[in-house]
């Protein structure tokens, strides 16, 4: 009785060892390809491997993010964040920004959430759309960090979704902080040593 | 503080029955009456906690230890079928009165698919021990909360007149849907 | 002819979803849009075929006793082989439906219909059993997320039909689903007295 149900499992995680030596190169491509794309989108053009030079700089706030920094020619213009915050109204939200060497931001892409469909989802699109002052894209992000117009900013908010959008744009900002860096600009090119 | 949050955000916010749609099964089949839906609660709660530690264990030391990822599926399921066993057989022993009261509801959380679900929640959402305890005791609360609110309601349901179609799973389903809307309304507050 | 019987008997006089009322998990958690539905009934429909088609052929091998926990085993074993395939090709559509996948293992349709049917008929007979359940269980879940998507968002399969502002956001959302599924199995229970 015992013998045949070990039986069973045995055959059963020879068949999946079998099958899991199969998917894993693919499932590590498809993981890989969709980091890419969403750093291609963002980025400025670059002709190195961002993945590979990722780095980790930290915040304002204390914490620390991953950088891909992109390169065309071995010159580094600009790079693409992978930032998130906790403050969204289903919980945490990822997203990816891309910046210039000047700090504008070039794009941006969410990579996870679970906000609101209809409301605050919406934020995927809604933040680059060129309507009243909605798009954050080809701005530079001021020393107080990006912030809606209920708190003062000069973001249009999604409507009937201000947490959304307060959450979002946080997000963003950490993403410029890490960038930055604590003195400013000069620090988001790291020396060519690698680490 | 964190643990405040977890336990708000999974007993409210994100309730495991009304807004990620796991153990529907136990709650539609198990809601007729107030008295069943605490036994269900009862052996739920039991049961969730236990299995959660035990595969989280299970997970660390010998899945990741030894590269088994892809097991995951089939151990987490036996570990809970085979706890299930246990612990009735063990109830049966030690507490004749307890395993009279939960005894029938006990083979049922094999298939009740939010004791597997948390098994796994809890290790793609990167828990540590403490924080997996205290999320596996918050859903389990959260469960118990929606299965006898909804089972009170059902109870008032039962003596009202239902339109001929909609009787017995299509009124139970709508309630829940109010239910589940007035949930909603504690999105946000974590 | 029979096998026919069989496979229709599953889609409209034992429908699981309708009917039987079982697999509700999945039904209500991945049916936000037509194409998520589908793609859930689909995959529960594979692990289903290819479950009934084991058990079936190796029933006399298997001490009742430990029935129970060797056709867990199968079913996990497809269940996983589906999640890694699913996370390997189609990297997106795993993403959406998450959770659910591993869930399938717990899906009552799947281990009843083992136990019920794969265990006491043929290969053939418990394959089409599984083509019958599965394309039931799929029917079932396509319409749902169409009704939800159309009521909610004035799409169908990511077609706008009707201009976005006229959709009503809350069927998409997690009342929706037990609200229109509600209305679906009553309207499903009007048309069989009929």
């Amino acid at each position: 009785m015992l013998l045949s149900l070990t039986g069973i499992c045995l055959i059963a995680g020879a068949i999946l060892a079998g099958v899991n030596e199969f998917t894993a190169g693919p499932i590590a491509v498809a993981k890989a390809a969709a980091l890419e794309e969403a750093i291609k989108a963002v980025a400025p053009e670059f002709d190195n491997k961002p993945t590979e030079e990722a780095y980790m700089a930290v915040t304002a706030d204390g914490d620390s993010l991953k950088i891909y920094p992109a390169k065309k020619g071995g010159e580094t213009v600009g790079g693409a964040v992978e930032s998130n915050t906790l403050k969204g109204f289903g919980g945490e939200i990822k997203v990816i920004v891309g910046f210039d060497l000047q700090g504008t931001i070039l794009n941006y892409s969410v990579l996870e959430h679970a906000e609101t469909p209809g409301l605050g989802a919406k934020m995927q699109d809604w933040f680059r759309m060129e309507k009243g002052q909605q798009s954050i894209l080809g701005r530079a992000v001021p020393a107080q960090g990006l912030q809606v117009v209920k708190d003062g900013g000069d973001v249009d908010a999604i409507t009937a979704a201000t947490i959304s959008s307060r959450a979002f744009l946080n997000a963003v900002n950490r993403a410029y902080s890490a960038f930055a860096g604590v003195d400013g600009l000069t620090s988001a090119t790291p020396s060519s040593d690698n680490n | 503080m964190e643990y405040i949050l977890i336990f708000i955000a999974a007993v409210f916010v994100n309730n495991v029955v009304l807004s990620q749609f796991l153990g529907i099964c136990p709650f539609l089949g198990v809601s007729k009456k107030v008295s069943t839906a605490v036994g269900m609660s009862a052996a739920v709660t039991f049961v969730l906690t236990i299995s959660t530690i035990v595969t989280f264990l299970v997970q660390k030391y010998i899945l990741d230890a030894f590269g088994l990822g892809f097991m995951q599926t089939i151990s987490f399921i036996l570990i809970i079928a085979a706890l299930v066993q246990m612990v009735e057989i063990i109830l049966k022993k030690v507490s004749p009165a307890l395993y009279q009261a939960l005894g029938v509801f006990l083979p049922l959380i094999t298939t009740n698919c939010c004791v597997l679900g948390v098994a796994i929640l809890v290790i793609q959402k990167d828990y540590n021990l403490l924080e997996a305890i205290v999320y596996a005791i918050s859903i389990a609360i959260g469960f118990a909360l929606a299965l006898i609110i909804f089972a009170g309601i059902r109870e008032q349901l039962a003596m009202t007149h239902v339109p001929e179609g909609m009787k017995g799973t299509p009124i139970a389903l709508i309630t829940a849907g109010l239910l589940a809307m007035a949930f909603m309304g504690f999105s946000g507050i974590v | 002819m029979s096998n026919l019987k069989v496979i229709l008997n599953g889609i409209i006089t034992e429908n699981p979803t309708f009917v039987l009322l079982l697999g509700m998990c999945p039904t209500l958690g991945t049916t936000s849009s037509a194409i998520n539905g589908m793609s859930m009934g689909l995959a529960t429909m594979f692990v289903l075929i290819c479950s009934n088609i084991v058990i079936s052929a190796v029933k006399n091998l298997i001490p009742d006793m430990v029935r129970i926990p060797a056709y867990i085993v199968v079913i996990a074993t497809f269940v996983t082989v589906v999640q890694m395939c699913m996370q390997a090709f189609l990297p997106a559509l795993y993403a959406t439906l998450g959770l659910f996948i591993p869930l399938i293992v717990v899906n009552c349709i799947v281990l009843g219909r083992a136990e019920a049917f794969a265990a006491k008929n043929g290969v053939v007979a418990s394959a089409c059993d599984g083509i019958g359940i599965g394309l039931g269980f799929t029917l079932a879940l396509t319409l749902l997320g169409a009704c939800r998507e159309l009521l909610g968002t004035g799409k169908l399969f990511n077609l706008t039909l009707v201009p976005e502002e006229y959709g009503s956001l809350i069927f998409v959302l997690a009342p929706g689903a037990f609200i229109v599924l509600g209305y679906l199995v009553a309207i499903v229970n009007k048309l069989r007295k009929a």
